[in-house]
């Protein structure tokens, strides 16, 4: 069992989600993250006051799965989220030891 | 029912006859039309102080919106009654060398019907009043985020009382500077001059924000800011032409020149801004209306449409280098710019009446009165004399009497909770 923790850019959720659905990927959970790397920041301008923002708002999904479909999910994410360009965001991979559906107590991929 | 319209038509048409014949029977010396227009611009003044709260809310981070804005609000509970008691008679009282308004009109006593030019004297009493009001919340701006409310409230009282009310007789209450025939349509020394030195000493005295300079101080909304200068423009209207205490042809034309001057303002600061950093901000058209709103203040009953437009345009430009350029480089925490465009807004303004007033007998230096610049300055620099040594004197006092400044955790956690156990926006 592993965790893909994706940090990408926010106008490319809905392409990811599409595809994981196809993919058969149902369950996941995003949040609004900021974030910095190698992409520049930008500037913001308050009456002639210059600030540079080198936080950017990004958006990182967590999907957990059988690591069976990890390569598959990692494919899908990149093909939504590449342009190419510096700030694409990334993917990181952890081991999961287990986990556990609240509503019937199933532990493992059953879980899942 | 054609007929039954002609027959209301008909009435209609004798009661706009019949009925000013009433009221001229009801009030001698008092002009219905002047006191109609004065009615609706003290209403509109009055807009001004929820507006200018608006105004500053927007620029504040969001842990301080509640308090800034209730610094402005509050203006309207403390200064109405600070103004009927005192306030009113110490501005325009029976002068005491030329300095003072008497007892004469303590609690409103003598205050009337009675006609005051053309109006009842009570809501020219009532207009005044809303001068007084916006007039401190003004230099709430410089204060904000730091400066504890018990110790704002004594600071507002002192201040309205030994600057604003000895000012306000200076200049129109037959005081000193109105002997020696300086000009002040609406307001440029008494109000926003008194308001933006005393906001660059409280500034001073309150010492910076914690974390300025280092920490990104930004406004945390700026569509309050644009509402709050809208209401603020419109308010304008009533407060510049409301100051010719007549629905007349004068009321017109201070209309026409407040317009323009407001709108010469946001034009040169959005296209100053834009040269210089690349792109034309919301923050800086709003700006811009307010600073070219202040410069015309003072000369709007004196001046033409074109000198208007001359003073907007320097207005806008001159504001944005005093905010972006002089502020900077001096490292005072005026933190919402009171002084760089309430001040220098002001000055520029009083300065310029003197330059293209065509006003009979006190014409401008364009138009061959050298003389009138010279007593311009006098009135600029005796305002900024008084606010700035009282202002001084009344932060010490106040401060000697209970502490000025919010303690650091309260400044970090925000004046709203700290200050009036709220919060602006539940999560």
């Amino acid at each position: 069992m592993v965790k893909i923790e994706a940090i990408v850019r926010p106008g490319v959720l809905e392409d990811i989600k599409d595809g994981l659905s196809k993919f058969g990927i149902h369950g996941l959970t995003v949040s609004q993250v900021m974030g910095c790397g190698l992409q520049k920041g930008r500037k913001e301008v308050y009456r002639g006051t210059e600030y540079s923002i080198n936080l950017l708002p990004k958006v990182k999904i967590e999907i957990v799965l059988a690591a069976k479909d990890a390569d598959g999910v990692i494919e899908v994410i990149i093909k939504a989220a590449r342009t190419g360009e510096i700030g694409d965001g990334k993917i990181f991979i952890t081991k999961i030891d287990n986990a556990v559906r609240i509503r019937t107590g199933e532990k493992g991929d059953a879980a899942l | 029912m054609k007929k039954r319209m002609g027959v209301i038509a008909l009435l209609a048409l004798m009661m706009i006859f019949i009925l000013p014949m009433f009221a001229w029977a009801a009030e001698e010396g008092i002009d219905t039309g002047d006191t109609a227009w004065m009615l609706v611009s003290s209403a509109i003044v009055m807009l001004m102080v929820p507006g200018l709260a608006l105004f500053y809310g927007g620029m504040v981070r969001q842990k301080n919106v509640l308090n800034t804005m209730m610094m402005s609000f509050i203006c309207l509970g403390v200064i109405t009654i600070q103004w009927m008691l005192w306030g009113y008679t110490l501005s325009f009282g029976s002068d005491i060398g030329k300095l003072i308004g008497g007892m004469d009109f303590f609690a409103l006593n003598g205050v009337g019907l009675e006609p005051a030019g053309t109006i009842p004297h009570q809501l020219f009493m009532v207009f005044q009043m809303m001068f007084a009001i916006l007039t401190p919340a003004l230099i709430t701006g410089a204060i904000v985020e730091r400066m504890r409310f018990p110790a704002y409230l004594l600071f507002l009282v002192l201040w309205a009382t030994l600057v604003y009310d000895p000012i306000c007789h200076w200049v129109w209450g037959g005081g000193w500077l109105a002997e020696l025939g300086a000009l002040d349509f609406a307001g440029g020394t008494v109000v926003h001059i008194s308001s933006g030195v005393s906001a660059l000493v409280a500034a001073l005295v309150l010492g910076r924000r914690r974390g300025y300079g280092t920490e990104r101080m930004v406004p945390h909304n700026i569509p309050y800011v644009v509402i709050g200068a809208a209401i603020l423009w419109f308010g304008w209207f009533g407060f510049n032409g409301g100051s010719a205490l007549a629905s007349d042809g004068l009321a017109a034309s201070v209309f026409v020149n407040t317009q323009i001057a407001a709108g010469a303002a946001v034009m040169s600061w959005v296209i100053v801004e834009w040269l210089r950093h690349g792109k034309p901000t919301v923050l800086g058209a709003a700006s811009g209306a307010i600073a070219g709103l202040v410069a015309i203040t003072p000369a709007c009953g004196f001046v033409t449409p074109m000198g208007s437009l001359a003073i907007g345009l320097v207005a806008g430009a001159l504001c944005y280098f005093a905010v972006s350029y002089a502020k900077v480089k001096l490292g005072y925490d005026d933190s919402l710019d009171v002084f760089g465009i309430h001040g220098v807004g002001g000055m520029w303004g009083a300065l310029a009446t003197g330059l293209f007033s065509v006003e009979a007998g006190a014409e401008g230096l364009f138009y061959g009165n050298v003389a009138q610049v010279g007593i311009q300055a006098i009135s600029v620099v005796a305002t900024i004399a008084l606010a700035a040594i009282a202002t001084f004197v009344i932060l010490k006092v106040v401060g000697a009497i209970t502490k000025l400044r919010a303690d650091d955790e309260a400044e970090v956690l925000g004046l709203d909770v700290n200050e009036h156990s709220e919060k602006a926006y539940s999560v």
